[in-house]
Order: structure tokens, then C-alpha cells, then sequence
């Protein structure tokens, strides 16, 4: 097959060395394709929901990892199958546009696969497949906006915002103080928050986690910190109303980029080298000094002689910050980074209230709080804990930030615990009957996988999966209400607006769209060839 | 099939019963390891390094053994983790919260066996936990009112601590001296200025405390060995040859005679240096860098003490605890503040002198001079008294007291067994087996002393069954005693760490389903 002939009738070969390359074609592309995309929805499963599992994950150099968010397992997983990978970009395009349902996109995806091959079975060709899921899924988005609820909150009243980060976290390992952690993330959000033009720049909210004490201990800082200390260990440890200078040049002897070179070759010259080598920090100090800066925070070293001076002209110094804490500080400080000396004025320097240095533990680590600043807009979370937990607190709460910009931006929502995903199903089913054509078994294909998010829920939670999800499902026909989910909690109702258990609107039509997007992209792969292993 | 092939080669997936087996075997097999560690009576464990010289360390201390050991179970490793936490955060108690954690998965096990599911015995053990902590908060006390009670207080818990570790033999000494020295500190819980020199040589009993500052330095030759009355210069500046700074400056002669110029140049600029920081006034100077023989010479000439070489720790404490600051600049000597001492006199431990500053002006600092018979002795001893300082310097800040020998988690064990007949639901399985893991742990202690456990746990069960009672395991007599009267203490902030991170530890492990091991990252071989 692959040897062509040229016009003169000579054959050549169009893809090398063939006894050396596994090549599959048609149907049995696809079916490799979908178990394999199978397998990593399968993986992620049982993480679903508030009594999904965790997964633990060791990486190359031998750290573990203990996780269920799912863009997080897919990402350290090592996955060499190519349609895996696809699975894996799926997650993290939801990771990156919405940051939460990362783990319900891929086992959507999987759904939508596993329903499309038995469709191949049937004979039915994968375009008119990836047809039908295009247009079921946009019934379902359609239907989600129908059953989506505005959802009021203001400043003041952040109470529905904490219940929608509280749905987040508490299928997490750090529910046992979700409410703590939603109202931090609720604050550092709305900390941010430019609620007029409804965005919220997370860039602003650092998540800051230091090995020690307990989960309980995290604390929201209005303010900046840095894990740094004091340049020198006989500067204040505490200033209040400090003007800071922000610089991100050295206290050291200027080196110019051009290539120079000083001769030395009489006495005098070493010495008036030497001169002017004392002024340099002289003036440096000095000029901090003049524009009434109380603290340089620099993003280099300083010299010994600098730093002396420095201390010994009382002006408190941090060395070595970091490029990005560094803008921090400037945004929050409302102050200018200066890149040299000489443009130093009053107007650049920032403001804070209080800068101080706390210590931790038995351990001598200190960090430097910049609190009370000019410009509040800028926040820190800082996690305790130990080094697991500080780590997935990160990435749970990077998921509750998300979930509380995504309702800054927009603030419908839809009720969570499987419900919208069951009468979205209820409707996408009701639809596929006025399709005429092979696209109505897609359709309805596409109804029973939205089923399968519900059904995973109840299995994670313990429930009998296919009792509970037709319990709920007659019940939303019967009572005509979308808000019944599966109850995974336990509480006893199934009412999802009782529970309070919130999703955002766009997350989840954002969960349809793409992994309806990656199995019609999956699907329309019918060769697959993969070089031998060398 | 393409399905199988999903992960890299070499990459391992463990999945359901198999990776919850897996995990809760390895994390066993680690509390089982340092389990015998525990308690007055725990015996050592040598460890030795695969790196060159096979170095011995023989320990006690859970923190120590379990930072030494290679692990490749990931459960194993996430105890090793919360070992460490512990030690960062309160210093002692490593093997406790390990051996905690390690009974609170063996009770999950049996549970996961009758089949019930890991996350409501994750309930469980998260309202048992809730409970226990409450119980020990009602019952710890308090005397930072009382001075004196609050002093005894901390000399029990540091007798407690040592009595497990090496320095049992002399604990009332060795409690006596960590006491002081945290007393010394003042709040702060910045163990740094405590310093604690090993010299080899003597016994533990002659380990002391010395209030002033020792430096384990040597004095220039044909330097004063002794001054009073010291005004110390403490700095941090380059006394080799002074370098020009400004960038790409170099030297370049033509002759002979002209290299002779810039040497001398050179000298002189050392020589303004010098009679700069002689004109500060001073008779002792310390500096962090080396100082090389001219300078050095030039000291001695000026009747100035002049130490090289300090190392940064030692500069610091030495600027902490004279009131000096560090200098590197000496161009306005009048408003360099300067450190002052009563006396620095050279003096011999052992074989070795040592630089000793006495009559120090900041109280905060002291020095911890172990001695021992080998040097292996003398590790262990300063592990020892570093969980014993860290411990009671956590207690001055947090002064609530608890008492010991098993008392905290036979009452905890109480409260929580009181809560499971309470509550209703599969949860309460799990909640009793939460009491049953803490009373695993006086069971281990009074194992390891070689008593009958069984006995003496259904007795102490018994005595705990009356309202207040301090009854413990007396260890040394072998029966149930009243840890009141024997003055174990141990401090809350422990026990209520240990508590915690135990459980959060034994949550973290159960909540796993799958274990994914990503393929070993190879070294790249050269050629």
C-alpha cells in the first residue's frame, strides 16, 4: 500500500521502512483510539465528586505527589499513548480557561467515547457521529443557560460566593476546613476583583505555602510576602509607614555591558580606582537616602561594604527578591521599580504600613510580611501544613480562586451534585426524536453519556449507581424540577438548591463543548501510524 | 492492544485493593521500624551511609532514622514527610506521630477488610481527632502565671524528653542546662543563639553551660591571650588582598619595578584599612573572612586580639550577643557601635583552646559545651538536647503542660470511645478504632520497657475510668504510678502536633486508590 509508482512505472516507497512501523487503519484506529481514551477517563473516575479518591502519584525523581484534581494526575502521569495525550491537553484547556471540572471533562470525554463505539459497531460512519454530538451538545449548552440561575452577591453579602468554592473544595483532601479556605479564597478574589469591569487578575493573588503548623493556621495577607530576610541581621526587624524602594539594580560597582577594560598601570591610577570605588556605594546609600526611602527591596546582591552601609545608615535592605515578587511589591506599593540610581525620586518610591519579619518554627526561616499597602489590590494566601498538603491546598485553591472569578465574570450558575447534567440529558434525549437521519442514535448516544457523570458521582459515593440516577431522573420529569442531583453527602434531600451545592454556568457548558470538541477530533482519526521502538 | 500500552514503559499503575494494599504496607512497615524506638526504654538504631566512609550515626530519634532511609513506597514516604514537619515545628515527638499514623492505618486496614469504605472511616477518624483534641485542651494546664511552678514545669518535660534519649543517665543535668538556656532566650524561639560545641573527651557530666560566648577559634600568634574590658570590632570584610571592585579593572606593568609600585600600592591601601579599624579604639577584632599574615601582623603590632575566619553563624551570635554590629566600612569609626565583654581569655577543653568571651551585655546568648566519650556519642547527645531545647522553647510560648507516661492518650483514648457509643452510623467503627491506635501507643511504650502490656493497659483503663486521675505508666517500677507525683510532663503543643498531622497523614494515605509511578529518571551516561 504504501509503494507507488512514479509515471514511468518505477515504484518507490512513500513511507519508509514498513516492516518497522505499527500501523493501524479504519476501525480498528478508531477502537484503539477510544480504549485508550477509555482507559484515561477510567483513571480519573473514581476522583469525582466529594467522596472521589485520591490518586498518588510518583514522579521521575522519586517525589510523591498525593492529588485528585484531574488536570494534576493527567499532567504527572507520563502517558505515551498519543490519543492519552490528547486526553491530557483536554483537561488542561479546561484547567486553563475555567480551572475547576478539570476531572469531569475527561470523564465526560470518555463517556462520549465509550457511546460513540458502539455506534461503530453499529456501522454508523464517525463523521455523522461527531454530527450528531455537535448538535446535542449545543442543545445541552442551550438547555444549561435555560435552567442557569443569576445569582446575586455584592461586597457585602459574599455568602453565595463562599457556598460556590465550598462545592469546589469539598471534594478535595482539605474539606475538613472548607469554609475557612472558600472565605480566604472569596476575600483574595474580591480583594483583586475590578467588579466594574468584571475581571479579576489572579496574578495579583500569590499562594504562598511554608512547611510547618497546620492546615487551620492559613491565613489570608493583605499585603505581599516574601521568603526572604533582612540583607543584614542587625537591621530593624519591624517598620511602620515604610517608603520603599524598589530597585532592580545591583549595590554594586556598575558593570557596563560594553566590553572595556581598566589598565592599571601606575600607583596612582590604583588609587584613584580605589576612590572612586568608595564613593559608588557612598552615593548608591546616599541617594536611597535623599528621596526618603525606609527600605530598599532590591532584586540583586549587595556588596559587604554596601550592605554595611546600608545598615550602618539605617536603611533596612531585602536582597535577592524575586522578579515577580518584585512586581508584586510594586503594584501593591503603588511604588515604580527603578532600574538605576539616578532616576530614584520621592514619587517612585511605594508605601506600606507595616513591613515585618515573623520566624517560623524550630527551623530559622523567616519571611518578610509587607502589609498594610498603599494599594490593597494585591493579596497573598499562605498555606501551613506539611509539604503533600501545602501542595494540594495550592491547587485546591487555585481551583476556588477560579471558581470565584468565573462568578465575578459571570454570575449565572447552574446547581451542581449531577443535576444539570441529568436534565440536560432529559432534554437532549426529549430533542433527539425530532432529528431525522442517523444523527438522532448520535444524539441520544450523547444524552446516555451525560449520564455517566451522575452515575459516577453515585458510585463514588457509595450509592447503587443505577437506582439512584433513574430515582433522580424520574423524580426531575415528575416534579419537572432541574435541581435534583444524586446525594452524595448524605443529608437526605436531593434537592441540590437546598444542599447549596453551586456550579458555575461556564464551567460546565465549557465541560461540554470540549470534550465534545476531542472526541469528535478523536473520532475523525482513522490511521494511526507510530514508528517501532528503537 | 493500545489501551495496555498507555503509560511509558517501565511506569507502574497499582490500582483499588492493590495500591490501598500497597500503601498501607509500606507505611506499616515504617511505624514498625522506629516503633521500638519509643519510650524511656526505646533502643537505638545504627545507621549507616552507602556514601564514602560508611559514617556510623547511632539514634534515637525518629526524625533522624527516617531522613536516613532510602524509600521507594510512596505511603512510606509521605510519613517520612510528616516526621519532618514535626521536627521543624516542634522538634520532638518525631517517632510518636509516625508510630500514630502508622496504628491509625493498621486499624483502617482491618476496617477497609469488613469492607467499609475509606472515607467514612476518614469521617471518623476526623471527629475522633476533633474529640481528642478537646479532651487534651480541657485537661492541660496552665502556670505561666507561677514562675517558679512554670519553671518546674519545664524542668519535668525536659526530663522527660532526655529520659528516652541517650542523656537519660543524666537528665536532671542535662534538663537543668537546656532550661537555663531556653530561660535565657526569652520568648524567642530562635534556638540559634543557643550554640552547643562538641568536643570529645570527658564525660557527659561535664558537659556545662557557659553563659558567656565560646568561640572555637585559635589567637593570632604574638596576640594578646587574654583582655579585659574588651571593645570587640565585629566584621565582615576581605583582609587578604583588598580587590578592586569596579568591573574589568586589571593590572598591566611593563616593568619590573612598576609590579614593586602596586604591590607596594597595594600594602599601603591593606595598611589605611588596618589603621582604620584601629581607630575605632578597639582591642579585640573578629572578622568573617580570612585575614591574611600581614594584616594580621599589624594587629599584633597594635596590641589588638584579631580572630579570622568565624563563620557566619558565629559572627552573627558573636554581634548578637556582644551588642556590636557587623562592619564592613571604616570610615566613621565614631558611630560604629561597638561590642563590648568583660573578659575574652583563651581556655582549654580538653585538648583544644578555645576563645572565651564572658560578661557578655545581651543576656540572650549561651553556649552548650557536650562532652563525651566519642564523637558518635556526642551527635546523639546534641540530637538530644536539641529536641529538648526546641520543646521547651515551644513550651514558653505556649505554656499549657500535659502530663506523660501515657496519661494524654489513655485520656484521649477515653473521650473518643465515649463519642463512638454516641454515635451512630458505620463511623463509630471507626472512631474505636481510632481510640484503639492511641492506646496503642502506651502499649508499645510499656512493650518496648519489657513490661506486660496487656496487664498494665487494662489497669491504667481502669484507673482513667474515674474522673480525674493522673495515672500513667511508671516505667521504672513496671506498674501503673501517678505521673503527677513522678513529674512527667509533656508539653500540649506536642502531643496536640502529633494528634494532627498523625491523622492528617493517615487521611492522606486512605484517600488514595491509585498509585502511578512514573519511570525512574535515568542518568544520563556519559558516552
Amino acid at each position: 500500500m504504501a509503494l507507488a509508482f512514479d509515471e514511468y512505472g518505477r515504484p518507490f516507497i512513500i513511507i519508509k521502512e514498513q516492516e518497522q512501523k505499527a500501523r493501524l487503519r479504519g476501525l480498528e484506529a478508531q477502537k484503539a483510539n477510544i480504549s485508550a481514551g477509555k482507559a484515561v477517563a477510567r483513571i480519573l473516575r473514581t476522583s469525582l465528586g466529594p467522596k472521589g479518591m485520591d490518586k498518588m502519584l510518583q514522579s521521575p525523581d522519586g517525589d510523591v505527589i498525593i492529588t485528585n484534581d484531574g488536570a494534576t494526575i493527567l499532567e504527572q502521569m507520563d502517558v505515551d499513548n498519543q490519543i492519552a495525550k490528547l486526553m491530557v491537553e483536554l483537561s488542561r484547556s479546561q484547567d486553563y480557561e475555567i480551572g475547576d471540572g478539570t476531572t469531569g471533562v475527561v470523564v465526560l470525554a470518555g463517556a462520549l467515547l465509550e457511546q460513540a463505539e458502539k455506534l461503530l459497531e453499529r456501522g454508523i460512519h464517525p463523521v455523522r457521529i461527531s454530527e450528531g454530538y455537535e448538535m446535542a451538545s449545543k442543545l445541552a449548552v442551550d438547555h444549561l443557560e435555560s435552567i442557569s440561575q443569576k445569582f446575586e452577591f455584592s461586597v457585602t453579602n459574599i455568602e453565595p460566593l463562599v457556598q460556590t468554592c465550598m462545592t469546589t473544595l469539598s471534594s478535595k483532601i482539605v474539606n475538613r476546613c472548607k469554609r475557612a479556605l472558600a472565605e480566604i479564597a472569596v476575600k483574595a478574589v474580591l480583594a483583586v476583583a475590578a467588579l466594574e469591569r468584571k475581571d479579576v487578575n489572579l496574578e495579583l493573588i500569590k499562594v504562598e505555602g511554608k512547611v510547618g503548623g497546620k492546615l487551620e493556621d492559613t491565613e489570608l495577607i493583605y499585603g505581599i510576602l516574601v521568603d526572604k530576610d533582612m540583607s543584614h541581621p542587625q537591621m530593624p526587624k519591624r517598620i511602620e509607614d515604610a517608603n520603599i524602594a524598589i530597585l532592580t539594580c545591583p549595590f554594586e560597582p556598575p558593570k557596563p555591558k560594553t566590553k572595556h577594560k581598566i589598565d592599571i598601570d601606575t600607583v596612582e591610577k590604583f588609587q584613584t580606582l580605589r576612590q572612586q570605588e568608595l564613593n559608588y556605594f557612598d552615593d548608591m546609600v546616599q541617594k536611597c537616602k535623599d528621596v526618603g526611602a525606609t527600605l530598599v527591596i532590591c532584586q540583586w546582591g549587595f556588596d559587604d561594604e554596601a550592605n554595611h552601609l546600608l545598615m550602618h545608615r539605617n536603611l533596612p535592605a531585602v536582597r535577592w527578591v524575586g522578579g515577580v515578587e518584585l512586581e508584586l511589591i510594586a503594584i501593591a506599593t503603588g511604588g515604580r521599580i527603578v532600574p538605576r540610581f539616578q532616576e530614584l525620586t520621592t514619587e517612585k518610591l511605594g508605601k506600606a504600613g507595616l513591613v515585618r519579619e515573623k520566624s517560623f518554627g524550630t527551623t530559622k526561616d523567616r519571611m518578610l510580611y509587607i502589609e498594610h499597602c498603599a494599594n490593597s489590590r494585591a493579596v497573598t494566601i499562605f498555606i501551613r501544613g506539611n509539604k503533600m498538603m501545602i501542595e494540594e491546598t495550592k491547587r485546591s485553591l487555585h481551583d476556588a480562586l477560579c471558581v470565584a472569578r468565573n462568578l465575578i465574570r459571570n454570575n449565572s450558575i447552574v446547581y451542581g451534585g449531577g443535576s444539570a447534567e441529568i436534565s440536560c440529558a432529559i432534554a437532549v434525549e426529549a430533542a433527539a426524536d425530532r432529528y431525522p437521519g442517523v444523527e438522532q442514535y448520535a444524539i441520544r448516544s450523547f444524552a446516555e453519556a451525560l449520564d455517566s457523570i451522575p452515575m459516577a458521582l453515585a458510585e463514588n459515593s457509595g450509592l447503587p449507581r443505577i437506582d439512584t440516577l433513574t430515582a433522580v431522573k424520574s423524580q426531575q420529569i415528575k416534579e419537572n424540577n432541574p435541581y435534583c442531583g444524586i446525594d452524595c453527602n448524605d443529608v437526605g434531600t436531593n434537592n441540590m438548591r437546598e444542599q447549596n451545592v453551586f456550579e458555575t454556568l461556564i464551567g460546565k457548558q465549557q465541560q461540554i463543548l470540549l470534550a465534545t470538541q476531542v472526541v469528535k477530533m478523536i473520532l475523525k482519526i482513522d490511521d494511526v501510524i507510530t514508528p517501532a521502538e528503537y | 492492544m493500545a489501551a495496555a500500552r498507555l503509560l511509558k514503559d517501565e511506569a507502574t499503575e497499582e490500582k483499588g485493593d492493590r495500591a490501598r494494599m500497597a500503601s498501607f504496607i509500606g507505611a506499616m512497615a515504617i511505624a514498625d521500624l522506629v516503633k521500638t524506638t519509643l519510650g524511656p526504654k526505646g533502643m537505638d538504631k545504627i545507621l549507616q551511609s552507602t556514601g564514602r566512609g560508611r559514617n556510623v550515626t547511632v539514634t534515637n530519634d525518629g526524625a533522624t532514622i527516617l531522613k536516613s532511609l532510602h524509600i521507594d513506597n510512596p505511603a512510606a514516604k509521605v510519613l517520612v514527610d510528616i516526621s519532618k514537619v514535626q521536627d521543624d515545628e516542634v522538634g520532638d515527638g518525631t517517632t510518636s506521630v509516625v508510630v500514630l499514623a502508622g496504628e491509625l492505618l493498621r486499624e483502617a486496614e482491618k476496617l477497609v477488610n469488613q469492607k467499609i469504605h475509606p472515607m467514612t472511616i476518614i469521617a471518623g477518624y476526623r471527629m475522633a481527632a476533633e474529640c481528642a483534641r478537646n479532651a487534651l485542651l480541657l485537661k492541660a494546664k496552665d502556670n505561666k502565671q507561677d514562675p517558679d511552678k512554670f519553671k518546674s514545669d519545664l524542668m519535668k518535660i525536659a526530663m522527660t524528653t532526655l529520659s528516652s534519649k541517650i542523656l537519660s543517665q543524666d537528665k536532671e543535668h542535662f534538663a537543668k542546662l537546656a532550661v537555663d538556656a531556653v530561660l535565657r532566650l526569652k520568648g524567642s524561639t530562635n534556638l540559634e543563639s543557643i550554640q552547643i560545641i562538641k568536643k570529645a573527651g570527658g564525660s557527659l557530666k561535664d558537659s556545662f553551660l557557659d553563659e558567656g560566648f565560646v568561640l572555637d577559634k585559635k589567637i593570632g600568634i604574638g596576640q594578646p591571650k587574654r583582655i579585659e574590658n574588651a571593645k570587640i570590632l565585629v566584621a565582615n570584610t576581605a583582609m587578604d588582598t583588598d580587590k578592586v571592585k569596579i568591573y574589568g579593572a586589571r593590572v598591566r606593568v611593563d616593568s619590573m619595578a612598576k609590579v614593586a609600585e602596586i604591590e607596594g600600592a597595594e600594602k599601603e591601601k591593606m595598611k589605611q584599612k588596618v589603621q582604620k579599624i584601629i581607630a575605632h579604639g578597639i582591642n579585640c577584632f573578629v572578622n568573617r573572612q580570612l585575614i591574611y599574615n600581614f594584616p594580621e601582623e599589624l594587629f599584633a603590632d597594635a596590641g589588638i586580639l584579631a580572630i579570622e575566619h568565624a563563620d557566619f553563624d558565629g559572627i552573627e551570635r558573636l554581634a548578637l550577643v556582644t551588642g556590636g554590629e557587623i562592619a564592613s566600612t571604616f570610615d566613621n569609626p565614631e558611630s560604629v557601635k561597638l561590642g563590648h565583654c568583660k573578659l575574652i581569655e583563651e581556655i582549654m577543653i580538653g585538648e583544644d583552646k578555645l576563645i572565651h568571651f564572658s560578661g557578655v551585655e545581651m543576656g540572650q546568648a549561651c553556649t552548650v559545651v557536650l562532652r563525651g566519650a566519642s564523637s558518635h556519642v556526642l551527635d546523639e547527645a546534641e540530637r538530644s538536647l536539641h529536641d529538648a531545647l526546641c520543646v521547651l522553647s515551644q513550651t514558653v510560648n505556649d505554656s499549657r503542660v500535659l502530663l506523660g507516661g501515657g496519661w494524654p492518650e489513655m485520656v484521649m483514648a477515653k473521650e473518643v470511645d465515649e463519642l463512638a457509643r454516641k454515635t451512630p452510623g458505620k463511623k463509630s467503627h471507626a472512631i474505636e478504632a481510632f481510640s484503639r491506635s492511641l492506646q496503642a501507643i502506651p502499649t508499645i511504650i510499656a512493650d518496648n520497657a519489657g513490661l506486660d502490656s496487656a496487664e498494665l493497659i487494662s489497669q491504667l483503663r481502669a484507673e482513667h475510668h474515674k474522673d480525674t486521675t493522673s495515672a500513667g505508666i511508671n516505667i521504672i517500677s513496671g506498674g501503673v504510678g501517678d505521673m503527677d507525683k513522678l513529674g512527667v510532663s509533656e508539653s500540649f503543643k506536642v502531643k496536640q502536633a502529633v494528634l494532627l498531622s498523625a491523622t492528617e497523614a493517615a487521611e492522606m494515605i486512605l484517600r488514595v486508590d491509585e498509585i502511578i509511578t512514573c519511570a525512574p529518571r535515568k542518568r544520563e551516561d556519559r558516552m
